[in-house]
């Protein structure tokens, strides 16, 4: 009798591309529904719209790329991307915002540097950092949750201001957004206040304001169960989440009213989902064990230097970024021992 | 006993309930036997038999020319029915020369035993090496590397412990725990036997704690006063904590070096099956040509172990099992994690064929396309050697072969837990072969090259030096003369024959009439 041969494993595999992304994407959904709680409906427009827009622009590039674009679209890698872009932006900001961010994301970070798996940065930070430095005013206006409750636009209301840009009538941009925790935190300081002062007013809950605190919560439950199920490993955000609390709790120790608390670094703006969801983007992060650790230490350091010194109030995805081109470096330099060899690897 | 951890590793579904059911079986001699000249690490064997030819059971058929190879005996008596190519258990699909013996039924061993040696104390490790050497046993857990050679190590290694592998770590194959069940005696002479060829002081006997009832038999088995020099160990069941490297580790917690051997640390490890083996070649002077096979698999209607003659074909193998189930679609030789599919069930069973592993279309599902590496770092976590399996990968395939040298392509031993690991269902394993066999093949020309170079600089320097004596003895002899011109007394009598000659030529010019004259005379 005569059989077919195949190479060995001889075995059901354990894991997909696929299915290690899709568990990515069950886990942000804690954290999207906070945020959509304490933001609006726009956090979802935002969403949809992103990964809308990601999965086409993925579609077109992989036909013009002459690849078979369902079983690619099947890795939902690009869902991700794009989900993870709308997360940073405002969940006001107008559609165009979005188009081009995940078109510099999907187009010119992902595919033209050969698509999944070959691109250098991390695709959904590219396309932030782009519309970030290009339109600052779109890009700074957050929603509070109380000008949304006493104003309550709607689902309809937020897509109309989302497709054309413009927010219904009656309503003004300053009635209902407010500072980042960041940026009010930044600008209190910059303005004499101490952080102390900054830290009393109302809006802030235990560590950052409350809405933001809660969001990381629950980002960070979705991150656990990441490191749980395995999909991730702990290097990246153990060592990320440390490595800032540490440098801010130096810098507090010293002078607790012009430095903010390291509970406070860590609990606002884009730490804990950095952590988590971004920095551990594999294509783009160092690989080895150790590579990690100081993949993620050096994005904890950076955020911290610009935060504190730089010219934006967070810096997530400037410090992943920088990091991303060190990567291959720090992969290079950190190699394991391997068995039976010794120190200094020679056999 | 104090355990260690080796890095990585898989914990995996064993699958060995199914085997273990029902009791071994001894399978009885098939009318055909297909023996392959070749089931070994190392040389080929020669043949010692002709188409036509009688042998008797355990004669010697093939001979070993080589250190590093093993000799092949007859499984049963009959008749040589032919030497030629056919189907073997080998990855490629290939065929090899293989002795066709038409048994006669009668099963008889003849006058050609090797002695029976119930006394092995009384000898030395020389002459049980021999031994070990005449009944052709290679490792039996797969990679049927000689185990003469292996019982030798190089000298001034001294060995003090004896590791037996009982781990037997991959899925689905029970012949070492059903031959610990069913034989802990010979198992445990086997193991006191290697102990005195090695001088070893101890012997580590290593059972994965999947195996109860096997730990269970060698410790009924154990003699009281043995419990030092016999140790029974059961290790956690970690896919490959089998494999030699990882299971000293495990029980010893060192690491043989890279560029080593086991013996470099004092320690020699066997498989239960090789014990076993040596056990009946020193014991019963009866070579190797049987050994218990695995038949399993849901493609398999009663999967069991049966004990069969070498060379007895897979299909007769399946058929003592109930035949295949329906929709079976893979056959492999082998555990699922290394071993190989084989194309063919009319292969034979060889010395190293430890499992038969048949499986449907829905077990083993065609894996599915290849994604790009996104370099997750799973095949990291799971290497036991430690590797960058991603960047191996990388160097492969863009043959990058000092790189991949670089990060220990070596050190691979193609365990496989990567490539299951591997969410783009990558076939790692695949790319270090590739590489290997590359490196190997570039190795070869390399040395071909510096031989030819070497030779064809051997010839240019031989040319120039013999120009250069040719050179030096015109040159001895042309100073010879000149220092002959000078010389004076050689002078005058060069002179004085000079001048001898000369008054004889004018003499004889003076007698002599003219020519046309003398012809005229002479006329």
């Amino acid at each position: 009798m005569r059989f077919r041969t195949c190479t060995s494993p001889h075995l059901i595999p354990g894991h997909s591309v696929g299915g290690v992304m899709r568990q990515v994407l069950y886990a942000l959904v804690p954290g999207t529904l906070a945020m959509t709680w304490f933001f609006g409906w726009g956090v979802l427009v935002n969403v949809s719209l992103a990964i809308l827009f990601s999965v086409l622009f993925e579609a077109l590039m992989v036909a013009a790329r002459g690849r078979p674009v369902l079983a690619t679209l099947g890795d939902s890698s690009a869902i991700l991307a794009g989900w993870l872009f709308a997360l940073a932006i405002p969940p006001l900001a107008p559609v165009w915002v979005l188009l081009i961010g995940t078109a510099f994301a999907i187009v010119v970070a992902k595919h033209l540097y050969g698509g999944l798996g070959y691109n250098p940065f991390n695709p959904a930070m590219v396309g932030y950092v782009v519309v970030l430095v290009s339109f600052p005013r779109e890009l700074s206006l957050w929603p509070s949750p109380e000008g949304l409750t006493n104003a309550s636009l709607s689902f309809l209301q937020t897509l109309q201001t989302t497709l054309t840009g413009r927010l219904p009538d009656g309503m003004e941009w300053d009635a209902i957004t407010r500072a980042s925790p960041l940026d009010m935190m930044r600008e209190s300081i910059v303005s004499g206040q101490t952080v102390t002062e900054v830290t009393r007013s109302p809006l802030f809950g235990s560590f950052s304001q409350t809405e933001w605190e809660w969001a990381g919560n629950l980002f960070l439950l979705g991150g656990l169960w990441l490191l749980y199920r395995r999909v991730i490993s702990w290097h990246i955000p153990v060592s990320m989440l440390l490595t800032l609390a540490t440098v801010a709790g130096i810098f507090w120790v010293i002078d607790p009213d012009y430095f903010a608390s390291p509970a406070f670094h860590v609990f606002s703006g884009a730490a804990i989902i950095g952590a988590f969801f971004i920095a551990t983007d594999p294509v783009s992060a160092a690989t080895t064990p150790t590579g990690r650790i100081l993949f993620g230490a050096g994005i904890g350091l950076l955020i911290y230097v610009i935060r504190t010194w730089g010219g934006y109030p967070d810096a997530v995805a400037f410090a992943v970024l920088l990091m991303n081109m060190v990567a291959p470096t720090l992969d290079h330099y950190t190699r394991p021992r391997i068995f039976g060899h010794s120190r200094d690897g020679h056999g | 006993m104090q355990l260690h951890r080796f890095h990585g590793g898989l914990k995996l579904p064993d699958h060995k309930a199914e085997s273990t059911v029902h009791p071994l079986l001894t399978m009885g001699v098939p009318k055909y036997l297909y023996v392959p000249l070749s089931q070994h690490i190392g040389a080929p064997t020669e043949p010692l038999v002709q188409p036509g030819d009688h042998v008797f059971k355990g004669q010697r058929i093939s001979q070993a020319k080589d250190y590093i190879c093993a000799h092949v005996h007859a499984p049963t008596s009959g008749r040589i029915k032919d030497i030629v190519d056919h189907p073997i258990p080998h990855p490629s699909c290939l065929s090899a020369p293989c002795i066709v013996i038409e048994s006669d039924a009668h099963d008889q061993w003849g006058d050609t035993r090797l002695p029976a040696w119930p006394d092995w104390r009384e000898r030395d490790a020389r002459s049980l090496r021999e031994r070990v050497r005449a009944a052709g046993i290679v490792g039996m857990g797969g990679a049927a590397f000689p185990t003469a050679a292996k019982l030798n190590p190089r000298a001034g290694k001294r060995i003090h412990t004896l590791v037996v592998n009982g781990a037997e770590c991959e899925p689905y194959i029970s012949c070492d725990d059903i031959l610990m069940r069913t034989y802990p005696e010979a198992m445990l002479e086997g193991a006191r036997i290697v102990a005195h060829i090695l001088g070893a002081e101890r012997v580590l006997f290593a059972v994965e704690d999947n195996k109860p009832e096997a730990l269970r038999a060698l410790t009924d088995a154990r003699r009281a006063e043995e419990a030092d020099f016999i140790r029974l160990v059961s290790i956690p069941s970690i896919y490959p904590t089998g494999g030699e490297r990882q299971l000293i580790q495990v029980l010893t917690g060192r690491e043989v070096p890279s560029t080593g051997l086991p013996a470099d640390l004092g320690i020699v490890c066997q498989n239960t099956g090789t014990l076993k083996a040596i056990r009946d070649a020193v014991l019963h002077g009866r070579p190797l040509i049987s050994r218990i096979v695995t038949v399993t698999g849901p493609g398999i209607r009663e999967p069991r172990n049966v004990e069969a003659l070498i060379g007895t074909t897979f299909a007769d193998l399946v058929a003592a099992a109930g035949g295949y189930a329906p929709g079976v679609d893979r056959l492999v030789m082998g555990g699922p994690m290394m071993g190989f599919a084989i194309g063919d069930d009319a292969v034979p069973v060889i010395k190293g064929s430890n499992c038969l592993l048949a499986t449907r279309v829905q077990d083993t599902p065609a894996p599915g396309p290849v994604m790009p590496c996104i370099r997750c770092g799973e095949c990291t976590r799971v290497c036991p050697a430690n590797l960058l399996p991603q960047q191996l990968y990388w160097f492969a395939k863009g043959k990058d072969f000092d790189s991949v040298q670089d990060y220990g392509l070596f050190d691979c031993i193609e365990c496989g837990c990567c490539a299951h690991v591997c969410p783009s269902n990558i076939p790692l394993v695949q790319y270090y072969r590739f590489a290997k066999q590359e490196i190997w093949g570039r190795e070869k020309e390399r040395q071909k090259a510096d031989l030819a170079r070497e030779r064809f600089e051997f010839r240019q320097l031989r040319q120039e030096r013999e120009e250069r004596e040719k050179a030096e003895r015109l040159a001895r002899k042309k100073a010879a003369l000149a220092r002959k011109d000078t010389d004076p007394d050689r002078k005058t009598a060069i002179d004085g024959a000079i001048e001898r000659a000369r008054a004889k030529k004018s003499a004889q010019s003076n007698e002599e009439a003219p020519p046309a004259d003398r012809e005229r005379a002479d006329s």
